[in-house]
């Protein structure tokens, strides 16, 4: 086998003299490095082709643990270093990787981390809500903060700012005009063509990691379940495979199968609705009415055979928290081969309309160069030629069992991001089969065991929107005492900006549709 | 063009039967307003959404109310792009701190009279984030209540009771507006 790029990576930074003590998170590598040599080592990694994944910080003894994963072809490695607690900076990334920047500047917000030489200092997830000089993720920050009785707005935020003839602003949110979540863009527009975007998100700031400070695996679950309610299986499995490597819990395979199920389940449902919405957004009422139908209908079931209609708190440490009778697997089948007749005859309805395809081709393009730029996954990425996938580049249990085809576009618009979904619904619909006409016998939860002070756990999962990472370090009581999540929102928002370049302020809507980020996700 | 309509013929109507919410389901949702709303409304109501830190979970729930099966629109509820159209606002999540002002903003641009429900565990009293340095612990911390629905997220079902309890009020039970209540 030809050498691995982690392999080739280790040797870069050895003639590099970039000393790198490995060391294992379970499966995945992980190297100390000294803070001095950060950036270095991005930019070695970067000369690898290797994707900038995700960064988080922690406090610990020593001062700050500072984290940066990277992946190429299914391979993970993690880098950190520790900076001390006064003065804590470090060279930045983001010269290297375009898709660190709002993540250092999330470090830089919640733990006072200073990345030097970053190109962008503004303060990102922070409005008003705490003080300059505080940092809600220290350990001496309450979680209960000084808040004021009235949180000012943000109003001193520096957006990019655009002089010329014609040219003018559109400041659009957080409130927008639609049932869709809070945020700000600011645009600068010629005529109908827009020039620039410029997103502010932040609004939906909930503290979430220091509200996991100190919960049960249970209640650390119960909170990972509501990151983002759109993906709640997703980012339930996330959280409960992190603990569960920590705690080194085997769950049974039936509980893997039936998360498998779950989460599959989730993929339809949202790619049901969001094809829909992208329809209707270029004002095709009859796909809208089809797919939020076929949506309605999809979860409905759910209610019965996984305690929810959105199978909240269905994924629990440990396991799944209901098991499924013979009987529903067979109804379920049976609803696949429905959903599938019915598809059927819907996609080539709207694949022969004339003004969905005027409106949709060459819509929103992202090139496959500027997807790989900021490592972009999910959809939105395989529209773009990005051929990554965790549940067959890095399968873990039940995929690695399963048969499955991973989509690949590189056509980069909006219609190609919807073909992928439809494509997806597709793949999900056989994965299901296969997963509901084998499900293997067995109990559907394993009994917990109390993972040593201290014990790490790092998760991928392939949600809906991609790539969901997770990371948890328990306290010597069982429980949790760092919990970070990047949902795949983090890294195909940037996108946004560049995906709606040169498109009418009009279509602003429907590009943003055919990436859905969630705000939730992002924030936090 | 003979696709679309073939399907849509075939699909045919989908949407269900609604019952009116009996009293009790209307002090499960715990409606205040029961009086004043018949005198307003007149069985229409314009809802402008707002999210003020929900998870999104219960912006899905509100969105199937549109869909063939639920349909809103059919007892004359419809979503507004403003609160300048809005009577009622429908508010979700627990109210980040940084949506505070915003949320304020909005409520003082709808025009009176106005209402305003808490939709989710979350606008009801924090739920899973409650308050703290970055959460105002419910959508009452902010701005007046009147109707508040419970769940996480609500069913589509418990949001149109919710909805249809404020335009019905309990007919039997409404009584005029007092003077004093302008
Ligand atoms: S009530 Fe539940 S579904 Fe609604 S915003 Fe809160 S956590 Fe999400």
């Amino acid at each position: 086998m030809s050498q691995s790029w982690r392999d080739m990576f280790s040797q870069m930074l050895s003639s590099n003299q970039i000393s790198h003590k490995p060391s294992l998170i379970q499966d995945t590598t992980l190297w100390q490095i000294e803070s001095s040599q950060w950036q270095q080592a991005a930019r070695l990694a970067k000369d690898l082709s290797a994707r900038w994944v995700a960064g988080w910080a922690e406090q610990v003894e020593a001062g700050f643990n500072v984290n940066a994963l990277l992946e190429k072809n299914g391979d993970y490695v993690l880098l950190r270093t520790t900076v001390p607690e006064m003065h804590p900076q470090l060279p930045s990334q983001s010269t290297v990787y375009a898709a660190a920047n709002r993540s250092e500047r999330h470090t830089q917000d919640l733990l006072g981390i200073h990345f030097t030489d970053c190109p962008d200092h503004r303060p990102w997830i922070k409005h008003q809500a705490w003080h300059k000089h505080e940092y809600p993720l220290r350990k001496d920050f309450p979680l209960s903060g000084q808040p004021q009785s009235i949180t000012p707005p943000d109003m001193d935020y520096a957006f990019v700012k655009a002089r010329g003839h014609g040219v003018y602003e559109i400041p659009v949110g957080p409130v927008h005009a639609g049932i869709i979540e809070p945020g700000h863009f600011r645009f600068q527009a010629v005529g109908e063509t827009i020039l620039n975007l410029e997103e502010r998100l932040g609004y939906v700031h909930k503290g979430i990691e220091k509200l996991a400070v100190g919960r049960s695996p249970e209640k650390l679950a119960r909170l990972a379940a509501r990151i983002s309610g759109d993906s709640t299986v997703a980012h339930g499995w996330a959280a409960c495979q992190a603990m569960e490597q920590a705690a080194s819990v085997e769950i049974p395979e039936r509980a893997a199968w039936l998360r498998g199920i779950a989460c599959e389940r989730e993929r339809i449902a949202n790619h049901l609705g969001d094809i829909g919405a992208i329809c209707n957004d270029v004002g095709f009422a009859f796909a809208q009415m089809q797919f939020s139908r076929l949506r309605e209908q999809w979860l409905r079931p759910q209610l019965k055979d996984f305690g929810h209609r959105l199978m909240m708190d269905y994924i629990v440490p440990g396991g799944v928290s209901l098991d499924i009778t013979p009987d529903a697997c067979e109804q379920q089948l049976q609803a696949l081969k429905t959903l599938r007749q019915e598809l059927d005859v819907i996609v080539p309805a709207i694949d022969m309309n004339s003004s969905l395809e005027d409106r949709l081709y060459t819509a929103g393009y992202l090139s496959p160069q500027t997807a790989q730029d900021f490592g972009v996954v999910g959809y939105v990425g395989r529209a773009s030629g990005q051929d990554f996938d965790v549940r067959r580049d890095k399968p873990y249990a039940p995929y690695h069992a399963l048969q499955f085809n991973a989509v690949l576009e590189d056509q980069g618009d909006v219609a190609s991001r919807v073909w992928v979904r439809v494509k997806e619904i597709f793949a999900s619909i056989k994965l299901l089969r296969q997963m509901l006409s084998q499900l293997p016998e067995g109990a559907i939860k394993a009994d917990w065991k109390r993972p040593q002070a201290q014990a790490e756990g790092l998760a991928m999962i392939d949600g809906w929107r991609g790539e969901i990472i997770s990371y948890v370090r328990f306290d010597e009581n069982n429980c949790i005492s760092r919990f970070y999540t990047r949902d795949p929102s983090c890294v195909n928002w940037p996108a946004l900006e560049k995906i709606v370049l040169n498109n009418i302020v009009p279509d602003f809507p429907v590009c943003n549709k055919s990436l859905n980020g969630s705000y939730s996700g992002h924030d936090l | 063009m003979l696709r679309l309509f073939s399907k849509t013929l075939k699909t045919g109507v989908v949407t269900e039967r609604v019952k009116k919410p009996t009293s009790d389901d209307l002090e499960q949702l715990g409606i205040e307003v029961k009086q004043q709303i018949d005198r307003h409304f007149k069985g229409s109501l314009a809802i402008r959404e707002v999210d003020a830190g929900s998870c999104n979970g219960c912006e899905l729930e509100i969105h199937a109310l549109n869909n063939p099966i639920y349909d809103v629109e059919r007892f004359g509820v419809h979503f507004v792009a403003s609160p300048r159209h809005a009577d009622v606002l429908l508010v979700t999540g627990p109210v980040s701190r940084h949506m505070q002002t915003a949320l304020l903003r909005t409520w003082q641009a709808t025009p009176e009279p106005k209402w305003v429900i808490a939709a989710g565990d979350c606008a009801v009293c924090g739920g899973e984030f409650g308050e703290s340095y970055a959460c105002c612990g419910g959508v009452d911390k902010v701005i007046p209540v009147d109707v508040t629905i419970p769940g996480c997220p609500p069913t589509p079902k418990m949001l149109l009771k919710g909805i249809l309890g404020l335009i019905n009020g309990v007919k039997t039970q409404s009584q005029p507006l007092a003077a004093s209540q302008k």
